[in-house]
């Protein structure tokens, strides 16, 4: 018996020792907490608050219904139509300017100098908030949503070209020596050597950010770049609650459905 | 015979309009190679690329023509005004404390709800559905709507971003969560319940060492788009650097814009190298 107990608790004395890793953490969060705890003081709620609290509740159970099945361009259907188009162009367009991006930016591909400046072009297009880079182009565009697919193209490629970079550094190299020992040309290599190990990635990253895409074109609309958004805070502002209801209604319905499309597809490419 | 007439009857309807594809190889025994419907993929795509360019009115033209407009502000913003540092720091570090605060009160609310909403510890399918339907809600409320809500039940300010960045946090860690705790190994959690520990203490000595490190992990990485996220919020009044970011742009002054940017910049970089470091050693 004591045979049998002695190296279960011998393991057991022998268990790493985090629990200083622990403390640390702890102590950082506690301190990190202590120091942002003084800027963000509760100065209770606005004058209206609860109203407008209860005016949410009372939206969302109350949406504006002639709204939600108004066909033409001022019903929600129209509105989160448009969102849904902007966000399809805006990831086509993203997807296939962060190809050569990510490609330069790659470090087992292009020198790492190359690749530094390449990422830190990513970097400065990730840095800059999307509402500052809608601003830009809308004095290209004008508003409307031709704005917001150009916008969504620009700031897509950031989140992109950082997901494909991960693809394209998990590159099995081998493949392509084989296939070069097999007497192919760089074409046939392209074909069956890299596309094949880049496809799924590519395309899982694709649907994902077009599901984030879709939420971000919902706000865009704040500065005037088509979508929902304008409307809906104009809502708010004017505090129309039943309408408000009718667009919330509408963007969880659509973004429930689009996040069950993504990943279910998403699933089925990472099976293979 | 047989066998090959009831594999003939399970084939798909779409085998059926396009025939698959015979090769002999050299034994005389032949193969069926499906067609591909890659095409499918391809006709669905253009036709939506197609819609989506009418419905938006894309047009290259527009872009080439007034192509010079896009630099006018894009130039400002490169030549920052250095002396409006002074005035970015206060809410810089504002935005932080945000984002901070935002990031460990939401990760902390998580916990519990992604237990809660993992099919594997949770054996009751009703409530982990029910769950799950109210956390894809909050997840699908976008930040700015969250901030603009809340600054109008709060008073503008800091407190009304710290709220929506709670939520935010919550609703995506939450359910990064949930996805991980369903991919541990539940082995030790059963040897352990078999030896009579209850299930609390079986999910605390079993499965916790299992999730701590992702768990860190996503609460980081929650950090690192909360700053982000945090920037822009003020924009609808809810404190932090986007009020900054508002009143620029309000008074078309791009090179105090650019020093926004720029130090947002700097924080980001910074902030995101240590996550991406810490984040490294967790796994």
């Amino acid at each position: 018996m004591e045979k049998t107990i002695n190296p279960i608790e011998e393991m057991y004395e022998r268990k790493p020792q985090r629990w200083w890793i622990y403390t640390l953490i702890v102590l950082v969060v506690v301190a990190l907490l202590g120091w942002s705890g003084n800027a963000i003081e509760y100065k209770g709620l606005a004058s209206k608050g609860s109203d407008v609290a209860y005016g949410i509740v009372y939206g969302i159970t109350h949406p504006d219904v002639s709204m939600l099945v108004d066909m033409t361009k001022d019903g929600v259907l129209y509105m989160l139509f448009e969102t849904v188009c902007i966000a399809i162009l805006g990831t086509i367009i993203g997807g296939i300017l962060a190809i050569p991006i990510s490609f330069l930016a790659s470090e087992n591909i292009m020198p790492k100098w190359a690749a530094f400046i390449a990422r830190a072009f990513i970097l400065l297009i990730r840095t800059i908030p999307s509402l500052v880079w809608a601003l830009v182009w809308i004095r290209v565009t004008g508003p409307g949503a031709f704005c917001g697919v150009v916008t969504q193209s620009i700031c897509s490629i950031g989140m992109i070209s950082k997901m494909y970079i991960n693809a394209i550094e998990d590159l099995d190299t081998r493949i392509l020596e084989s296939l070069d020992a097999a007497g192919c040309t760089t074409f046939q290599k392209i074909r069956y050597g890299i596309l094949p190990q880049l496809y799924a990635n590519f395309v899982s990253t694709l649907i994902y950010r077009f599901d984030i895409n879709i939420k971000d074109a919902t706000t865009l609309g704040i500065v005037g770049a088509g979508g929902v958004g304008a409307a809906l805070i104009q809502c708010i502002n004017s505090r129309r609650w039943s309408m408000v209801g009718a667009f919330l209604c509408g963007m969880i319905v659509l973004m429930l459905l689009i996040e069950l499309f993504s990943t279910k597809v998403r699933k089925k490419l990472a099976r293979g | 015979m047989k066998s090959e007439e009831s594999a003939a009857t399970k084939t798909p309807l779409y085998d059926k309009i396009f025939k698959p594809k015979t090769m002999t190889i050299g034994n005389d025994h032949s193969v069926q190679k499906p067609r591909s419907k890659t095409w499918i993929v391809v006709v669905l795509l253009v036709a939506a690329v197609w819609i989506s360019a009418i419905v938006t009115e894309f047009d290259f033209g527009i872009i080439i023509k007034r192509g010079h407009q896009f630099t006018v502000i894009l130039e400002k913003i490169f030549q920052p005004d250095l002396s409006y540092f002074d005035k970015v720091i206060g809410p810089l570090l504002d935005t932080i404390k945000m984002s901070v605060m935002g990031s460990v009160i939401g990760s902390t609310l998580a916990l519990p709800f992604a237990v809660a909403a993992s099919t594997n510890i949770n054996r009751s399918g009703a409530a982990v559905a029910i769950l799950r339907v109210v956390l894809n809600i909050v997840r699908t409320l976008p930040t700015l709507v969250i901030a603009s809500i809340c600054a109008l039940i709060f008073k503008l300010g800091t407190f009304a971003g710290t709220v929506a960045i709670t939520i935010f946090t919550f609703g995506i860690v939450t359910k990064m969560l949930y996805e991980s705790i369903e991919t541990i190994d539940m082995g030790a959690f059963e040897a352990m319940e078999a030896l009579g520990a209850s299930r609390f203490q079986a999910f605390w000595s079993a499965c916790m060492p299992q999730i701590l490190p992702t768990y860190l992990s996503h609460c980081l990485y929650s950090f690192e788009i909360n700053i982000r996220a945090a920037s822009i919020l003020g924009y609808v009044g809810a404190g932090g650097l986007g009020i900054l970011i508002n009143e620029r742009i309000g008074w078309r002054d791009y090179e105090g814009l650019g020093m926004v940017l720029i130090s947002l910049f700097v924080v980001v970089l910074i902030i995101e190298n240590t996550s991406q470091y810490l984040r490294r050693k967790l796994s």
